[in-house]
């Protein structure tokens, strides 16, 4: 763990513009290219899902709501929780509770589905 | 946690949410997806949240309760009600990106430190913007999706929209340019106060004008906004996780939107800014035209005769919630040895993919799902056309007639079929409010009343003559 323990938090306090820059353009190449083969029977559950994902905002949040800052800042922050934390749940929730209504051929016999 | 640990749980939930959206490549691995994103959500909110700064512990735990409280009931809506839902959460979305940017700004400003370099200030601005325009917009959207009463569902059009909403919009960007020379300035926080409300507003105004049948287009891009947000968030913050998650919603929300538009043949600004219910004005008038309409009876017989039935859905199925009765109607036609497959056009309905869920809730087997390019190259085999509350994505006015608002959009052929049957509320025009040429071709057939009932009547007319023959 001491490797990555000196990969110092002084990196982190000035912002490399041209690295986030580079993250964020090839992760829409990577968005795109996965995206374009998610199946056309998918997309109200594919946009259930980006939306949990995206719900990472909840990251951003714990951190301008859990520090010793001042009061106002952290009310912004604890309603960015909520309202990302209620994202992930029902993102999540919806998209599994679609997703087990697809299936193939219904064979006789078999019974609702629970 | 150290620097280093908090990194690697990034790296993994960045993976794990690549693979989620690759999985979603077919249903039978879909639910995987699911998982992975758990999982990847779950490390990075456990990895965040163990960091030694985070002290205040009590306050999260509240805002997570409160968040599963909303989020469970949230995740249990009818199927029909998923387009609000979705515009909903888009809502959430922009508004946690919003806060945490403005929370962000005020908190450096209050240090007057010098984190606020010109990038990241951009950054916040681009982040406030989008955050709060994509949080009213959504709210909106998902209002008008709702039928809530005081916001109208027609598009509401008035002189100098455009230039108004434009001006608006430069206003917001041009208080933003002075805020990112002089972020530390004293009237730069009043300045940020003033892109919020000039944010929330232009949310509303934007979506005012749009109709419901524009609403699969306008969720999908309220998506893309809602993933730039958090892109912008990640550049605030100097967080790859946030950045990469935030891209690969906006690519989605993108592809999505792209995919809407070249269904209905138009560009996202005319979608934005075009007011399609303006247009219908211009055609109304003409001369009286005579529906022909069958009978029950009559229709039964038809479809009991017939090899191959395509049933054609659009969102009047989703308002009287007839998918379960289209499912009976499909066992008693296959009873019969009839071949039945469903031809799902990418805007029917109010957000992309919505006829699809209807139908695997009705459990249907999705294999009997076929995409509008797949199905219309068979359509003049196709015995009988079953319309069921689908309108403009049948009209072949689309093809033929260049005055026609719609003309250019690739439409299911139900007009190539043998014979086609559509049902019908009322004999009113549909929600482009163009009439429909289809049904006035010699080889259609209307039954009129609540798509729920005729089907079901056509179940009951299908069931009761079994035995006689």
């Amino acid at each position: 763990m001491t490797l990555l323990e000196t990969a110092a938090p002084a990196a982190a306090q000035t912002p490399d513009m041209w690295s986030q820059i580079f993250v964020f353009v090839l992760a829409t190449f990577i968005g795109l290219g996965v995206i374009r083969r998610v199946s056309r029977l998918l997309h109200t559950p594919l946009m259930s899902l980006t939306n949990a994902i995206s719900a990472i905002a909840v990251v951003g949040a714990i951190l301008v709501a859990g520090p010793d800052y001042p009061i106002e800042i952290r009310i912004l922050g604890t309603i960015a929780v909520f309202a990302s934390m209620t994202n992930i749940v029902s993102g999540f929730l919806i998209t599994e509770r679609m997703l087990k209504m697809f299936k193939t051929e219904h064979k006789p016999g078999e019974g609702p589905r629970p | 946690m150290s620097y280093g640990l908090v990194q690697f749980a990034y790296l993994i939930a960045t993976a794990l949410f690549v693979f989620a959206l690759h999985w979603m490549n077919a249903p039978a691995t879909a639910r995987r997806g699911v998982y992975a994103g758990v999982i990847g959500m779950s490390l990075a909110v456990v990895a965040t949240w163990a960091q030694p700064e985070i002290v205040n512990h009590l306050w999260i735990v509240i805002a997570v309760i409160l968040g599963f409280a909303v989020g469970i009931p949230l995740s249990r809506v009818p199927l029909t009600a998923v387009p609000q839902r979705t515009a909903l959460s888009h809502a959430f979305g922009g508004l946690a990106a919003g806060l945490v940017g403005a929370g962000k700004y005020y908190l450096w400003f209050g240090d007057g430190s010098d984190q606020l370099t010109p990038f990241r200030t951009t950054a916040i601005i681009a982040e406030v913007l989008l955050g709060f325009l994509t949080f009213t917009g959504s709210l909106m959207a998902a209002g008008k999706l709702q039928e809530v009463k005081w916001i109208p569902q027609r598009p509401v059009t008035y002189p100098m929209q455009n230039v108004a909403n434009i001006g608006l919009l430069l206003l917001a960007a041009a208080l933003g340019v002075g805020v990112v020379l002089q972020p530390l300035a004293a009237w730069a926080p009043v300045a940020l106060a003033a892109i919020i409300v000039l944010a929330l507003l232009f949310g509303v105004l934007l979506i005012i004008p749009i109709g419901g049948a524009d609403m699969p287009t306008v969720i999908a891009i309220l998506n893309a906004y809602a993933g730039l947000a958090a892109v912008a968030m990640g550049f605030v913050l100097d967080n790859k996780l946030l950045i990469t998650a935030g891209a690969l919603d906006g690519s989605s929300g993108l592809i999505l939107a792209v995919i809407m538009c070249k269904a209905m043949n138009r560009s996202f600004t005319n979608v934005l800014f075009g007011a399609f219910g303006q247009v219908q004005q211009a055609k109304a008038g003409g001369e009286e035209r005579i529906y022909k309409a069958e009978s029950i009876e009559g229709a039964g017989q038809v479809l009991e005769q017939a090899n191959l039935v395509v049933i054609v859905p659009g969102y009047g199925m989703a308002v009287a919630q007839a998918q379960h009765k289209v499912r009976e109607l499909y066992d008693q036609l296959r009873k019969r040895g009839v071949t039945v497959k469903f031809a799902i056009h990418p805007v029917a309905g109010r957000m992309p993919g919505h006829m699809n869920v209807l139908l695997a809730e009705a459990d249907i087997p999705y294999t009997d799902l076929v995409e509008m390019d797949e199905i219309n190259s068979d359509m003049p085999q196709v015995d009988v056309a079953l319309v069921v509350g689908a309108n403009d994505v049948v009209n072949p006015a689309a093809r033929s007639d260049k005055g026609s608002p719609i003309y250019g959009m690739p439409i299911i052929d139900a007009d190539r079929a043998r014979t086609v049957f559509a049902i019908k509320r009322s004999k009113n025009p549909g929600f482009a409010g163009i009439d429909n040429e289809l049904y006035f071709s010699d080889k259609t057939w209307m039954l009129f009343g609540d798509a729920k009932s005729v089907i079901g009547e056509l179940v009951k007319q299908l069931s009761g003559g079994s035995g006689m023959h």
